[in-house]
């Protein structure tokens, strides 16, 4: 029992993580029908970032959040405006064609920019680990699952009152009535990357911290695939549901599984919960179904 | 007094014409219907004054302004309300959230009160929600349906709060593609109740793309009949009956 009870705090602390950087997947997916295969590199960019104003600037880390808030919108923006805004109308295949191939830029930079070895972060949060019970947590899963839930809830205020948010929703759901209720579209696009951005970098933040940063970081992302799959590609509060499910299948798999094979269980587990999600909700858990009129 | 006039427009897709050579005018506080069979430019039209299409060649103007290089967003502030053919409603939102959208053209804060919800920005929310209470919902008759997902409404209902988000812009001109489109008699004889009064109450001017005749005839002031995207007449619904292009365009000519 107290194992269980163990691998599932361990596991609903890291959904929250995956969470996050679901949300960045989702909110452009929600507004622009693109699917960032850059998320990941977002992520470790992010990472980078932080890493940098830490330990070269010496930036204390509540300077060094915004900052890494600015520079992911920035790039967010950047990326919309220089590369995708070319894209509009053309094939979906094309369009995610550029976001790997942007992935592999973004790699190739930060390798070039910070070389390819392991770096970890000055400690942010105490060390200590939190004990609940007979339950222990890493202090730095804790604290970054806190950090993860905060921003989270601050994307989701956001969507739901903020007016911006309204705008979004409306685009994602009905561009041509959005232009016409004076909703600037393709600005709500450069936002919504912008947000998409700054979650990921958020993410990645919070993933450096707890296991180091690299290049190969935001390979992470891969497996957040299937959590937004999973939850409905558009949908936010599937992409939160989605990562807690992924976040403790996986962990239970890891912890049950892993003895009595070579290990790789935990990273497989995910994918066949969500085959056997798909084959009952092909739309994912809270996905909008599409209905085409012929 | 003209509002809008359509000037030597001209539209084609490759090499299909879909408009060649329209013009029209239309005056302050009418209803100005444009008819034709299908696939005769209506909708183009119409796409053109909302500023989705641009045209090749001719212009358009809204009170006297010339709109070809204004984008299609910021046609809604300029006073220019729409609903489509095919209702073009926000799915996952309530009638009331979908009304309030209606009014977001119109709601002049800065960026960063409107990323936030407090300050001034709440404000005029709260005096815009009880404006649209008030009156829209009021004069619509779906207060029953307020804070019903619209993705639950019936076709009829779900048309009318298509038009109670358009009004809530507050347009000078309202444009209309089938507004009664696929409504039974019932529900089409309300919609034309309810437009006749926004052009009343209002003085909203209308224009409208209409298949059901009788409604044509009965409430607009002026028509025009469009057919293979060449404008051939206009003029109040009784000319424009006896007219002998109209009568062949739509019934086809005596052998």
């Amino acid at each position: 029992m107290d194992i269980f009870l163990q691998l599932l705090a361990s596991g609903f602390l890291v959904g929250g993580i995956y969470a996050l950087i679901a949300l960045g997947f989702v909110l452009i997916y929600k507004a622009t029908n693109i699917i960032n295969f850059a998320t990941g590199e977002f992520m470790m960019i992010g990472a980078y970032i932080f890493y940098s104003l830490m330990v070269y600037l010496k930036l204390s880390p509540f300077i060094g959040f915004p900052l890494v808030i600015i520079f992911a919108a920035i790039l967010g923006f950047l990326v919309e405006r220089l590369i995708l805004r070319h894209m509009l109308g053309q094939p979906n295949i094309s369009i995610i064609m550029v976001t790997i191939g942007l992935s592999s830029i973004l790699l190739g930079m930060a390798e070039i920019i910070w070389g390819s070895s392991f770096r970890s972060f000055p400690p942010l949060f105490p060390r200590k680990p939190i004990i609940l019970g007979e339950i222990v947590l890493r202090s730095n899963l804790f604290y970054g699952f806190l950090m993860a839930m905060a921003v989270v809830a601050i994307f989701l205020l956001l969507f739901k009152y903020a007016k911006v948010g309204v705008a979004m929703r409306a685009t994602a759901n009905d561009q041509i009535a959005a232009f016409s209720m004076g909703i600037n579209v393709k600005t709500m696009f450069t936002i919504s990357w912008a947000f998409g951005a700054i979650a990921a970098s958020m993410g990645g933040i919070i993933i450096g911290n707890i296991g180091g940063v690299q290049p190969t970081l935001g390979h992470i992302g891969l497996k957040i695939f299937p959590i937004v799959i999973l939850g409905g590609l558009d949908s936010i509060i599937g992409a939160v549901i989605g990562g807690f499910i992924v976040g403790i299948v996986e962990n239970m798999a890891g912890g049950y599984l892993d003895p009595y094979f070579h290990g790789g269980v935990k990273d497989l587990a995910p994918f066949v919960v969500l085959i056997f999600i798909l084959l009952i909700k092909p739309h994912g858990l809270f996905g909008t179904k599409e209905i085409e009129r012929l | 007094m003209k509002i809008l006039s359509i000037d030597h427009v001209s539209l084609s897709f490759g090499g299909l014409n879909v408009l060649s050579d329209v013009s029209f005018d239309v005056n302050q506080g009418e209803i100005f219907a444009i008819i034709g069979p299908n696939g005769a430019g209506k909708t183009s039209i119409l796409n053109i004054i909302s500023g989705f299409y641009r045209p090749e060649k001719g212009t358009v103007s809204f009170n006297g302004k010339d709109l070809t290089h204004i984008p299609a967003d910021k046609r809604a502030a300029l006073g220019m309300g729409r609903t489509f053919q095919n209702i073009a409603l926000y799915h996952g939102m309530s009638v009331l959230d979908n009304i309030k959208l209606g009014a977001h053209s119109h709601l002049n804060t800065g960026l960063l009160s409107a990323l936030w919800y407090w300050g001034s920005a709440h404000k005029e929310e709260m005096q815009l929600r009880r404006k649209i209470e008030e009156e829209i919902i009021d004069f619509l008759e779906i207060e029953s349906i307020r804070n019903h997902p619209v993705s639950a409404l019936a076709y009829g209902l779900q048309k009318r709060v298509e038009l109670a988000r358009a009004l809530a812009m507050r347009p000078r001109i309202l444009l209309m593609d089938e507004p009664v489109a696929g409504m039974n008699a019932e529900e089409t004889e309300d919609m034309a109740r309810f437009i006749l009064d926004i052009k009343e109450e209002y003085d909203t001017t209308i224009v409208l793309i209409e298949h059901d005749m009788k409604m044509i005839m009965d409430i607009s002031d002026r028509v025009l009949v469009l057919n293979f995207g060449q404008a051939l007449t206009q003029g109040t619904p009784k000319e424009v009956q006896k007219h002998p292009d109209v009568i062949e365009a739509y019934l086809g000519k005596k052998k």
